[in-house]
């Protein structure tokens, strides 16, 4: 036999309270752990008296990797924060260099990074109840939010190439315009999304097993939520009607009609009737800026971090040498720190950055939502039953990527 | 018969052996052939999920690019059940351990599938806290890469190990039976 | 509105800080360190910064006092963000802990600990969060090389 590999993880308790209790462990490979994250659970029975969460199990060192790469180079790795929404990283990373350099960037390119976000938040909500529903056991349900979620997947791959982390954002703008005909699918994909939507409410909504399971399941209050640090849809759910996207507005979002759906009682339950209705008003949304897309360019005209067209790269010497010296040396982006902050599917997704006047940055430091809920998750794991716990943790959406960076 | 690799016996390519009848030869060759149609097309994978990988690994699993047509479908949560363990994702330093317990437990044939960069060579992150490819750990028999990998390659991975199945060496009777 | 919070809270918060602005939007206050937990207390009760957003830090190696401890707050009544600053030198890296005000300062200062080796007065509990035990340093100073591995599992040969 080969040497015991060693434990990563020091427990917060390893002995029993009480005689009748038994200690279990849950993670960090296993199904309903949303990939990474380990629950040392004690039981009384099937009562979970205390919960100990361990995340970071997906830690690959983005801060460390930000500080050797430019700017411009570590737009992939944000995109790797919250997978599942990757396009929302993007545009929020970038508003914040854009906001240290002082650029404004071209009304077309507003509103289509507010449209692509709220695609984003779709195809992040169809994920998290997908998966939600799965660990519960509707198949058939997880099956069609998943269809729908493949389609979206394949139009935004027409735009920007990839179907899951896309980089598409840029300093300045975004990496290339709409391609023709895209409007157009993404109407149809919505009135599909629609159709399966209304199949999931059909079959789960009413369902006397899911209401028993998720109604009273998980119970926060808003006062509590707010002390540990929830935000987005978990804190909605408590009845607190707080979104950046209405109380600091930003994009394009101060001239759209929507609604902040909020629950009542703060479980399960409110969280996917949360989500639901935060991807219907998302389509909503998405259908005004549809409407109110302008035409004109999509990248700002400024030298200092948006690259010139090729055919004056390849025939001035003046856009060669700008070219070359963005792409080896970065942007230089003045020196001082910012905070910026948007409102992801998860809940507050803020950027600090401090720059020294480099193309390098000093520090990229990201303020996950995912992180800041498991620090509070075990308020709502304690003294439910040991099986709530699956959609308990699968209600609080962790992102292994955001949660541990 | 170990190869250089480390790879374990029960998936060795066929080689001709010097000593045996032609008759013999014949009757283990359909005998291995006929088993490794049997385990190609029941392969039950344990999901070793750990990132943006497994957004495609749910997408290959559902309706549009089934992986049940290849009877790959069934996900066993139990490494005692499982018989392909699909690496989805970076494995860490600090998951390296949970890993190699997972595999240690997964009982033979074992195939391991590297599923996307990161589980190939550690992709683009280079740093303190990943394993620069998983292959530094447990033996891997395919490699997918991809950032993640279009369901479409996912499937050609699972169709590349199920042509190494079937040509492999199945023998009744390994050094541990 | 904003600028209503904002001008308040500099009138009176000002004097106990070393420098005090307003960027992007976000009022920035440079404390001395044993000013910070005063500072916050009063921050949440009085003026309903209710939201403890972040804490995190900066390796500005080469100057002293070497590390800034920075932190985040959101007030949800009045829609704005404070940013208060500390400096703490290397030989005693230690602010006091704010998890008797809020609950979520634990994960985030465990996760501050483990970066940068940022002592937290008051928090009993700084296991490793993001690493595992047995890692030595603290990876996100720039004195630790971004490549340098410290495997749990030895490799295969």
């Amino acid at each position: 036999m080969e040497a015991k590999l060693p434990n990563p993880v020091r427990p917060a308790f390893t002995a029993s309270e009480r005689d009748d209790t038994v200690i279990v462990n849950i993670g960090p490979s296993h199904p309903a752990t949303h990939g990474t994250v380990q629950i040392i659970a004690e039981l009384d029975g099937e009562r979970v008296l205390r919960t100990d969460v361990h995340c970071g199990y997906l830690h690959r060192g983005f801060e460390k990797e930000c500080e050797s790469h430019t700017w411009h180079n570590l737009i992939p790795y944000v995109d790797r924060l919250n997978y599942v929404s990757a396009l929302i990283n993007d545009f929020a990373y970038c508003e914040a260099v854009e906001k240290l350099m002082g650029i404004e960037i071209t009304p077309r390119c507003r509103y289509l990074r507010t449209l692509l976000s709220e695609y984003s938040r779709l195809v992040d909500h169809l994920t998290c109840v997908a998966a939600g529903l799965m660990e519960l056991g509707a198949m058939t349900a997880f099956l069609y939010l998943v269809m729908i979620r493949d389609y979206m997947y394949e139009h935004l791959a027409a735009l920007t190439g990839a179907r899951v982390t896309y980089t598409y954002g840029r300093i300045g703008g975004l990496a290339r315009d709409l391609p023709d005909g895209w409007l157009t699918r993404l109407s149809e994909i919505l009135v599909q999304y629609e159709e399966f939507v209304a199949r999931v409410h059909g079959l789960v909504d009413r369902n006397r097993i899911f209401i028993d399971r998720m109604r009273d399941v998980g119970v926060i209050s808003t006062k509590e939520a707010i002390n540990w640090g929830y935000t987005g849809p978990i804190l909605r759910s408590t009845g607190a009607a707080l979104d950046l996207r209405k109380d600091t507005p930003y994009l394009a979002y101060a001239e759209l009609d929507f609604d902040v759906p909020v629950g009542i009682k703060g479980d399960n339950y409110d969280r996917y009737y949360v989500r639901m209705r935060e991807m219907d008003e998302s389509v909503y949304m998405m259908r005004q800026l549809m409407d109110m897309l302008p035409a004109g360019p999509i990248n700002v005209d400024d030298r200092r971090c948006v690259l010139p067209d090729k055919e004056l790269v390849y025939t001035e010497i003046e856009s060669l040498i700008n070219h070359f010296k963005v792409i080896m040396d970065g942007p230089k982006v003045p020196a001082g720190d910012v905070y910026s902050a948007h409102e992801s599917p998860n809940g507050e997704l803020g950027f600090y950055l401090v720059s020294t006047g480099e193309g390098v940055p000093w520090k990229v430091h990201v303020r996950a939502p995912s992180f800041v809920h498991m620090g509070g998750v075990h308020r709502m794991l304690d003294g439910y039953q040991f099986a709530d716990i699956v959609p308990t943790f699968g209600s609080v959406n962790m992102i292994g990527g955001e949660c541990d960076r | 018969m170990k190869m250089p690799n480390g790879k374990h016996a029960a998936t060795i390519p066929i080689q001709p052996v010097g000593g045996k009848s032609a008759a013999f030869e014949y009757l283990t060759t359909k005998k291995d052939e006929l088993i490794g149609w049997a385990r190609k097309f029941s392969l039950f994978p344990y999901p070793f999920v750990t990132a943006c990988c497994a957004m495609e690994f749910m997408a290959v699993s559902s309706s549009p690019y089934d992986t049940d047509r290849f009877g790959a479908a069934l996900p066993r949560f139990s490494p005692r059940q499982a018989d392909l363990l699909m690496v989805v994702g970076t494995v860490t330093h600090k998951q390296a351990p949970v890993l190699k317990t997972v595999y240690d437990q997964m009982c033979e044939p074992k195939w391991v599938m590297a599923f996307g960069v990161c589980a190939t060579s550690g992709g683009f992150y280079q740093n303190y806290a990943a394993v620069a490819g998983i292959d530094k750990i447990i033996p891997v028999d395919i490699y997918v890469p991809g950032c993640p990998p279009r369901p479409e390659m996912v499937i050609d991975g699972i169709m590349q190990l199920q042509a190494l199945i079937a040509r492999s060496k199945h023998p009744i009777l390994t050094k541990d039976f | 509105m904003t600028a209503g919070i904002l001008d308040r809270l500099q009138e009176e918060l000002g004097p106990t800080a070393t420098a005090a602005a307003v960027a992007h939007g976000i009022l920035v206050l440079a404390l001395p360190p044993a000013a910070l937990f005063g500072v916050v207390q009063r921050l949440e009760s009085q003026f309903g910064f209710d939201l403890f957003l972040d804490v995190t830090a900066v390796d500005w190696i080469g100057q002293v006092p070497r590390f800034e401890v920075v932190y985040h707050f959101y007030s949800t009544q009045h829609c704005v963000r404070v940013r208060l600053k500390t400096r703490v030198p290397e030989t005693d890296p230690a602010v006091d802990s704010l998890i008797s005000i809020y609950g979520s300062a634990r994960y985030m200062e465990r996760e501050c600990h483990d970066m940068y080796g940022i002592e937290f007065r008051g928090n009993p509990d700084l296991r490793p969060i993001l690493l595992y035990e047995g890692f030595v340093g603290h990876p996100l100073r720039k004195d630790y090389p971004k490549e340098q591995e410290q495997p749990l599992v030895p490799y295969r040969t």
